[in-house]
């Protein structure tokens, strides 16, 4: 569904990626993980199209639903009003919502959990219903690839458990393609299927979670001692670092 | 869709229809008594009986020709002007405010009035009134939006703080060229005339005033109408438009087209007039809400309203006519002030 291709990027001067190349499969749910300015948006908003690349291409086959970090609107719309706003792909340029979009709006809303927030104003939400209404957003626009900038970033644990659930739901039930960055490896075993991790600009690991979300991989990512940590009931792993005091 | 989303949904656009009525019947009703206004004194009833007279011309007539001519060709294109202007302003000050992602924006503030009167003062001093100023206005209005944008946009965000302070260069820069050019004019026919045409009034309008007015303010607004829920879009942000698929070169370039429009229009019937779209999408959006659908048209009425208000304080308050945009920046900017305070104390200076 996406194809990155000998991708590089530079922004005033200074290149931020240079010749990345990966690809999504239908179904497959991608988490990017890479320390902070490594150019994990930059990667994300080639894809979507607000970045362009100097050379190289990223191309997707299939609309494109995006989700940006933590969203705040300048004005008090309702949270009716800004999942209407999914919509602009399927009202004209002079036109407005009518009562199919309305309806849309209101099934992606509900499929969220988030219905009964519909005449709130958007800003009031806590983050993660927040997201919940960014992503009805999105699956409004009848998206077949989903694409989110760290969707779990300043949230709590509950709220970051109910993006990552409503993710994997989204994937098993709708066969949505996923692309997410997280700082959290734990976001990538709970719910990908593959897992990039960007080192620097020109280096970094694409592959199936199994085989690139290591202890070792990570412990080299974030140039912290990382260690592979079994749940006390044995069911799950995660992954832990070791502060140095 | 569920019984219950449909009663919210009509619920909601049941208040939007009665606040449009309300606002309509207001707006009748104020124009009305606005005409019987002045030295001049003419019962509301004769008003109405005058008004109707050209469509159905009346067998015996109740008023005087003098009061018919002061209602006719006096006082109604005056009205009818205000309430054009009004609501042609008001729509632009929201459209900006839309479009820009800040409630703090007027035509005037970001440098589009200043401009379009730059262009004007130039017509005027070159060729005299009508077309030919609504043209210069309209290119250097447009003109002055686009170095605003410019100046203000840093790596695509635009914070209160580089927009006010663009506007500040830009309205600095076409203040000056104004007084240049008013140094060229000859100090006794044209400069008084260009000095009073600045402050703003519409005392002298007649009829084909009226019709550039209008040329100048409707097919605009309708546009800008239009553009509603095009507006909504661009109003979460460039990006997020962008990646929602709103075509936002094409909405940005047509408002900006629209709104220069208007207030040429404005600037060469009347002056400069100022604030109007800053105080009036305020008290609508706190009526209706944010949604421009709801917000363009009743933001339209309530400027109408205003401005015919102001203008009846312009021509009774005192024995000399005050020029209308000397009352409008005087309730306009501290109004400005008490917004700009309570925005920024909510999200500081550098918020996007």
């Amino acid at each position: 569904m996406i194809d990155v291709a000998d991708l590089s990027v530079t922004l005033s001067d200074k290149p931020i990626l240079e010749n990345y190349s990966l690809s999504v499969g239908q179904g497959d749910v991608l988490a990017i993980l890479g320390a902070n300015g490594v150019g994990k948006t930059t990667l994300l908003n080639c894809i979507v199209g607000l970045a362009r690349p100097s050379s190289g291409s990223a191309t997707s086959r299939g609309r494109i639903g995006y989700v940006p970090q933590l969203f705040h609107s300048t004005f008090a719309f309702s949270v009716l009003d800004i999942v209407l706003m999914g919509r602009a792909r399927h009202v004209g340029l002079f036109g407005s919502p009518r009562r199919l979009d309305y309806e849309i709006a209101q099934k992606y809303l509900d499929q969220m959990k988030v219905g009964h927030l519909r005449d709130r104003p958007f800003n009031e939400l806590s983050g993660g219903q927040r997201q919940l209404v960014m992503i009805a957003q999105a699956l409004s626009s009848e998206c077949e690839i989903l694409i989110l900038d760290e969707p779990c970033s300043a949230l709590d644990y509950k709220n970051q458990s109910i993006v990552i659930d409503t993710l994997r739901a989204l994937n098993d039930s709708m066969g949505l393609t996923i692309v997410f960055s997280t700082h959290a490896p734990q976001h990538g075993l709970e719910v990908a299927s593959h897992v990039l991790l960007m080192k620097d600009r020109r280096r970094y690991d694409h592959g199936c979670v199994d085989d690139v979300l290591t202890a070792g991989n990570l412990s080299s990512l974030y140039d912290v001692a990382i260690a592979k940590a079994a749940f006390a009931d044995g069911g799950k792993f995660t992954f832990a670092p070791y502060f140095e005091r | 869709m569920t019984h219950a989303t449909i009663a919210v949904l009509s619920g909601t656009r049941l208040r939007t229809w009665a606040i449009v009525a309300l606002l309509s019947v207001v707006l009748v009703v104020f124009a009305t008594y606005s005409i019987t206004l002045g030295r001049y004194d003419i019962a509301v009833v004769d008003v109405w009986r005058i008004v109707w007279d050209n469509v159905v011309p009346a067998e015996a007539p109740t008023w005087t020709p003098v009061q018919a001519d002061v209602v006719e060709v006096i006082r109604l294109p005056r009205i009818l002007a205000a309430l054009l202007i009004g609501a042609g302003l008001a729509i632009s000050g929201a459209a900006l405010q839309g479009l820009f992602r800040n409630p703090l924006v007027d035509p005037i503030n970001i440098g589009v009035t200043a401009g379009a009167g730059f262009g004007g003062t130039l017509a005027i001093l070159m060729v005299g009134g009508g077309y030919p100023v609504l043209a210069a206005a309209f290119a250097c209005g447009i003109g002055s939006l686009l170095v605003v944008r410019g100046l203000a946009s840093v790596k695509g965000r635009t914070s209160t703080l580089t927009l006010v302070l663009a506007g500040v260069i830009v309205t600095a820069f076409f203040e000056s060229a104004i007084s240049i050019v008013k140094l060229l004019a000859d100090p006794h026919q044209k400069l008084p005339a260009i000095t009073y045409w600045l402050m703003g009034s519409i005392a002298a309008t007649n009829y084909s005033d009226l019709v550039l007015i209008a040329v100048a303010i409707v097919p605009p607004s309708i546009v800008i109408f239009l553009l509603r829920y095009q507006i909504n879009i661009l109003s979460l942000g460039e990006d997020k438009a962008r990646a929602l698929g709103s075509p936002i070169e094409i909405v940005q370039w047509t408002i900006f087209a629209a709104v220069s429009f208007i207030s040429a229009g404005v600037v060469a019937t009347s002056g400069i007039i100022g604030w109007v779209g800053l105080v009036i999408p305020h008290v609508a959006r706190t009526l209706v809400g944010p949604d421009h659908g709801r917000l363009l048209p009743v933001s339209a009425l309530l400027g109408a309203i205003y401005l015919l208000l102001v203008d009846d304080i312009a021509r009774t308050a005192t024995v000399a006519e005050l020029p209308i945009g000397i009352i409008t920046s005087l309730i306009g900017v501290p109004v400005f002030a008490i917004i700009l305070r309570r925005t920024q104390s909510r999200s500081g200076w550098t918020h996007d």
